[in-house]
């Protein structure tokens, strides 16, 4: 067993140190896109800072395709740093002195959410591909539900990177009451061909692993080891860039001083991309892979509003601000101008930027001071909106 | 849309107070090339508009979102064509448009995407200007930035009685118009004529389509 199947299987049932883990959709079932239905179903959680007796300073940050809800470490498996240190706590851009942030465990996912690791109540057996196939529309519908029970009605602003930014948008549009600002970051209103392709190299990736079992590998003692390694190896080139890359290994080899006629990792990017796929695997669970790809795979705003996204917008009050990154080729500035213009179109409130980096995709969790800066300054405008007194 | 307009020069842009004055209270502004946002928060807090900005720079967007504004980074020249019909009730450009590749077509653009638009331009008719032509032999610096003719953003320099004719060409109808002398006062000489052309060293011009009969 993988420390992370050991970590979902023990997670305490709420208000561990490892965070919150609360049971939702009790009374009522979450209905979902594909017609099921889900609940009572589990979500995990961590907070940072202090609700105002307003409950007005509500950010709620939505994680990625790879990230869970420890935005701030140390992470309860690998021990190591949150995902958007950089970003969240007191004194910085999300201000744990002045916001209240939530972030929570994705539907789908394996930290402690409901996903296809869990057991079915209704079999006793771990779902495995038994678990229905969600959307990002699924996933933010669980958060609303999440916020129902934490009675926060209105978020200040609803945040996020990637997947997150997609969720960004999908609360904007599902909920446009519940959130006064949303932020989506080096996102899209819909995943592209070539960002689908990737993900079905993932997915081949695991399934094609004889160890993946037809999904059942969790009720057997097997674990596609390989298959998602390699899924992440191919997943983690889109995050960077040609540059980055070249920058942080050029063609240096790894411990030696020629190359060495074989198949070992000759090359220094060969052995980071082998030690990202066997850290990820510790951490991540191959079916949550599968069903989380799909769920970004489907997503498309425009789709369900009769082609036209300027359309999923109409009447919609919350103010946006998004940020897009000139090296990002997997949600590349492009698709960010898209939802520009359809907020622009139905005369909604939107800033946009893009930041001049070479980090790729992945800049949105790195130092970027003037993401920060740029993001900072946004929020503080709309605090002043929205009546939120300065810290 | 020029990247080298100094924020900090913005408050020697006296321009910006007479744009100010034209804009009706409570109505919908986009400013195009809104550099570092100092109209736009002007017209938000003296005139309770509802601004939306475009500016070019990253730079001046993140001071602008830090002010509270609603601005996007993007180029005039391809971004105000997805804009809806009449979404605006002003759309402003300052000083930009000699800067612009097709300045005639993005003056229609304004007047579609705006139901007016209040347009300031540098003069190169001023008397200045004509007496460094006439005597030194070189083009003068009309931009006011202190550029060389192969540095300046202005592609398409153009004087007061340039720009009147175009607007005539186009059907465009000039409501009001306003000159500013070398020291940023407005002059007293509020016509379109020929000592406007000379004696104006900016022009801000209010403007609307001709209606059809």
């Amino acid at each position: 067993m993988t420390d992370r199947q050991s970590y979902a299987m023990e997670f305490a049932p709420a208000n561990s140190p490892d965070g919150f883990r609360v049971e939702l959709g009790r009374d009522e079932p979450l209905r979902l896109d594909s017609d099921g239905e889900l609940g009572p179903f589990s979500t995990a959680y961590q907070t940072y800072g202090t609700l105002n007796p307003e409950k007005s300073n509500a950010i709620l940050v939505c994680h990625a395709l790879t990230g869970d809800q420890f935005a701030l470490g140390p992470h309860p498996i690998s021990g190591r740093s949150g995902w958007w240190e950089h970003m969240i706590g007191p004194g910085k851009t999300l201000d744990t002195e002045r916001y209240y942030v939530i972030c929570a465990n994705v539907l789908g996912g394996c930290m402690g959410t409901v996903g296809p690791q869990e057991i079915n109540a209704k079999t006793g057996n771990i779902y495995g591909l038994e678990f229905p196939v969600i959307t990002i529309k699924d996933m933010v519908e669980a958060q609303a539900m999440l916020l129902d029970h934490l009675e926060i009605d209105q978020l200040f602003s609803v945040i996020g990177g990637s997947m997150g930014g997609m969720q960004a948008l999908q609360w904007a549009v599902s909920h446009p009451e519940r959130c006064f600002t949303s932020v989506p970051i080096a996102a899209a209103a819909r995943h592209s061909a070539q960002n689908i392709a990737f993900h079905e190299v993932g997915r081949q990736a695991i399934m094609a692993d004889p160890e993946w079992t037809e999904g059942g590998y969790l009720a057997g003692d097997s674990f596609p080891v390989r298959g998602l390694a390699v899924a992440r190896m191919a997943g983690h080139i889109t995050y960077l860039s040609e540059a980055a890359l070249h920058r942080k290994f050029g063609r240096a080899l790894q411990d030696r001083a020629e190359v060495s006629y074989g198949f070992d990792a000759d090359f220094q990017v060969e052995s980071y991309l082998r030690h990202q796929g066997m850290s990820f695997v510790e951490r991540f669970d191959a079916n949550s892979y599968l069903y989380i790809t799909r769920a970004m795979d489907y997503f498309d705003l425009a789709a369900e509003h009769g082609g036209v996204l300027a359309n999923a917008f109409q009447g919609v009050e919350t103010r946006f601000c998004l940020i897009s990154f000139t090296s990002d080729w997997l949600y590349p500035t492009s698709e960010s101008r898209e939802v520009v213009r359809a907020l622009n179109a139905v005369a909604a409130n939107v800033s946009f930027v893009e930041i001049e980096s070479d980090k790729g995709h992945d800049a949105f969790l790195l130092d970027e001071p003037k993401m920060f800066e740029t993001l900072g300054g946004f929020l503080t405008g709309a605090a002043k909106l929205r009546g939120l007194e300065s810290a | 849309m020029s990247k080298s307009q100094n924020f900090s020069a913005d408050i020697d842009r006296p321009d910006l107070a007479l744009i100010a004055e034209m804009v009706a209270p409570g109505t919908r502004v986009l400013d195009v090339g809104c550099s570092d946002g100092l109209l736009l928060e002007l017209l938000s807090r003296e005139k309770d508009v509802d601004g939306r900005g475009v500016e070019i720079s990253q730079e001046g967007v993140s001071a602008c979102v830090s002010r509270g504004l609603s601005v996007i980074q993007g180029n005039a020249e391809t971004d105000l064509y997805h804009y809806p019909d009449g979404a605006f009730d002003y759309v402003i450009l300052s000083l930009t448009l000699p800067a612009l590749h097709k300045p005639r077509d993005i003056l229609l653009e304004l007047l579609r995407v705006g139901r007016r638009a209040i347009v300031s331009i540098p003069n190169s008719g001023y008397w200045r200007h004509r007496l460094h032509l006439l005597f030194r032999g070189r083009i003068p610096d009309m931009g006011a930035h202190a550029t060389e003719w192969f540095d300046t953003p202005n592609l398409h320099p153009c004087t007061i009685r340039d720009f009147v004719m175009l607007c005539q060409a186009l059907g465009i109808v000039i409501e009001r118009r306003a000159q500013l002398d070398a020291r940023g006062r407005a002059n007293r000489f509020h016509g379109t004529g020929a000592f406007a052309n000379l004696f104006g060293e900016q022009a801000v011009f209010l403007l609307s389509m001709k209606q059809e009969r």
